[in-house]
């Protein structure tokens, strides 16, 4: 492909998440003018230019302290998904594999509940993605090891040993929250943290998760070309100058990185990680360079048009975000799942 | 010159031992074939050869630096490896594939350089797959993967060629033009070890053959000393008969051993 078709979808992609973006702010309960969306953040940003005065201070509310923060949640945590996606399907050779899928998004929800239910979380806001990272790196290494024989990750194995993890986890869960917390209001909040959401995210959301999601997504393109040669097998990797174990060991933490980050400040969020990088391929192709970068910006912009969606789709209240992309990304698993058994059966 | 020496190797996975004892070495303008019925430890010698597998005793040394202390891009750029099958199930085009050959030889940020193109396209035009360049690899036959494994293999412009059932998949025309590429690569250069069925090609192609059995070698030599009677009905239980084709090669036919009951002997 040539280089300006890939810088050409790129800009593409860039334009279309600043548009997401601006939507994202302007619209809400209270609909503001994209010129007053774009004066609030100009002002903002560069005081000195573009002096405050002129935009009401509720709109400086809704905007700089509500809807910037949660659109900024949104990016990023579209982004990291996307791209945790990206480089699990790499990882398992098996395009189906993302991190709810196959249970990694229950060990860092698992990871998030022992810091809620402790009170690590309120004490200290940097243990809650601290915690989702490790739980999400555990349940990654023991599906990759149940899961895979020989360099390679059947599908059948992976999407089981990431059920049984995935239920044993959440049962993990809710037993921490029906034993440690006799606050019902406190448990109320976590389990409908649980269900995924970008209510009341605050710039204390964006620092908590935005470093380790561009940390994770940096190193992803740094490993791209290793991801390519992974995905054709451990052992064609190595004979052409993979470090195969190093690779992976780095590659896993990241996938955990992400996932656990975007889970730390979004709860589960399912298929993003499935429906971006399948649609991404489609158009782009499977080299892992391109693909990283492309998934994140798309990915950026999903999420902040299903939040857009869960916000206004049922006024005034919110429908929650994880079932948003549940319904569109579950029908599309089904879909892909059916048609990989079709490719096997035909073969 | 370049020699790739293995030593008295032995593989033990499992608790199961796969090789013993096997030593022998492979220089620059020389082919080895290595045989032997199935499971007697071809594919995991080449493993070896290539640094993929530990060995549990003895050593594999490239120009008397043993493999295991070399850095695998160091060990890419030196020794080939081209796996019988390698998994595609991602729709990368045959050039991203045959390009991935160039691995070793770029930084991670780098882009492919005009090196690496030429490479590309000129093992493309080896292996006959210049006309497959933009199709996708998951839409080509058993035999067209097979070639773009071994062009892959050739990008990688590596003075030590493995080559692990390389005419398998390939029907009578492509797998004589591999057999005569591989000739050729050794006549301007390259070291080649091919495992191989094919008893057959190894006369077309072989300087030396290493004939194993059950992890053991039988016998290691010139096709005419090894692949004898005696030595192909130990390891494969077979008679053999040996006629001249019209090129001159050898060719070998095959009968199964049989007792006086009728009863096939393996």
């Amino acid at each position: 492909m040539a280089i300006h078709r890939e810088a050409s979808i790129c800009s593409l992609l860039l334009a279309v998440l600043l548009v997401c973006c601006i939507a994202g702010v302007s619209i809400g309960s209270t609909t503001l003018q994209w010129t007053t969306t774009m004066q609030v953040i100009a002002g903002k940003l560069l005081p000195f230019w573009f002096p405050l005065q002129s935009t009401a201070p509720a709109d400086q509310v809704i905007v700089w302290l509500i809807r910037v923060p949660r659109v900024i949640v949104a990016a990023f945590v579209g982004a990291g998904l996307a791209v945790a996606g990206v480089v699990m399907q790499g990882l398992f050779r098996n395009p189906l594999a993302e991190p709810n899928v196959i249970g990694v998004g229950s060990g860092a929800v698992l990871g998030a509940v022992i810091v809620f239910t402790t009170g690590l979380a309120v004490q200290f806001a940097v243990a809650l993605p601290i915690a989702a990272f490790c739980g999400a790196l555990l349940s990654l290494l023991v599906v990759y090891i149940v899961a895979t024989r020989g360099g390679a990750t059947p599908v059948a194995a992976l999407l089981l040993s990431g059920i049984a993890l995935a239920a044993l986890l959440s049962a993990l869960s809710s037993l921490l929250i029906s034993l440690s917390v006799v606050n019902w209001q406190v448990a109320q909040e976590i389990v409908f943290w649980m269900m995924g959401g970008l209510d009341a995210r605050s710039w204390t959301h964006v620092w908590l998760s935005a470093p380790f999601i561009v940390v994770g997504i940096v190193i992803s393109l740094v490993y791209a070309r290793d991801l390519d040669l992974l995905v054709q097998g451990e052992e064609a990797a190595a004979a052409l100058g993979v470090d195969v174990e190093a690779s992976k060991r780095i590659l896993i933490v990241v996938a955990a990185l992400l996932t656990g980050s975007c889970v730390a400040v979004a709860g589960v969020i399912g298929f993003v990680g499935l429906i971006v990088p399948h649609v991404i391929r489609l158009i782009i192709g499977p080299l892992h360079r391109r693909l990283v970068l492309t998934s994140a910006l798309a990915g950026a912009s999903f999420l902040i048009l299903c939040d857009l969606l869960a916000r206004t789709v049922h006024p005034p209240t919110e429908v929650r975000l994880g079932i948003i992309t549940a319904a569109c990304g579950a029908p599309f698993f089904l879909l892909l799942l059916v048609r990989k058994y079709r490719e096997v059966s035909q073969l | 010159m370049n020699s790739l020496e293995i030593t008295g190797i032995a593989v033990v996975r499992s608790g199961r031992e796969i090789l013993n004892g096997i030593s022998f070495d492979v220089t620059t303008n020389s082919t080895v074939a290595v045989v032997g019925p199935n499971g007697s430890g071809k594919s995991t010698l080449l493993r070896c050869m290539a640094g993929l597998w530990p060995v549990t005793g003895g050593a594999v040394t490239l120009n008397q630096t043993p493999l295991p202390s070399m850095h695998r891009t160091e060990l890419a750029r030196a020794i080939t490896y081209v796996p019988q099958e390698t998994r595609l199930d991602f729709s990368f085009t045959v050039r991203d594939v045959v390009l991935m050959g160039r691995y070793a030889h770029r930084g991670r940020f780098e882009r492919s350089k005009r090196d690496d193109v030429d490479a590309a396209d000129e093992a493309m035009g080896r292996a006959d797959v210049t006309h497959l360049a933009d199709r996708l690899v998951t839409n080509l036959s058993g035999g067209e993967r097979q070639r773009v494994l071994i062009a892959r293999g050739l990008a990688t412009r590596a003075s030590i060629l493995l080559l692990d059932e390389p005419t398998a998949n390939l029907d009578v025309d492509h797998a004589l033009d591999i057999l005569e590429l591989m000739r050729t690569l050794a006549r301007e250069g390259h070291a080649i070890v091919v495992a191989t069925h094919d008893l057959n090609a190894v006369y077309r192609v072989a300087d030396r053959v290493a004939l194993l059995d059950s992890g053991r070698l039988v016998a290691i030599g010139s096709p005419d000393d090894v692949l004898t009677p005696q030595n192909l009905d130990r390891a494969f239980h077979v008679r053999a008969e040996t006629l001249i084709g019209t090129e001159g090669i050898p060719v070998l036919l095959f009968h199964r051993l049989e007792i006086s009951s009728g009863v096939h002997c393996r």
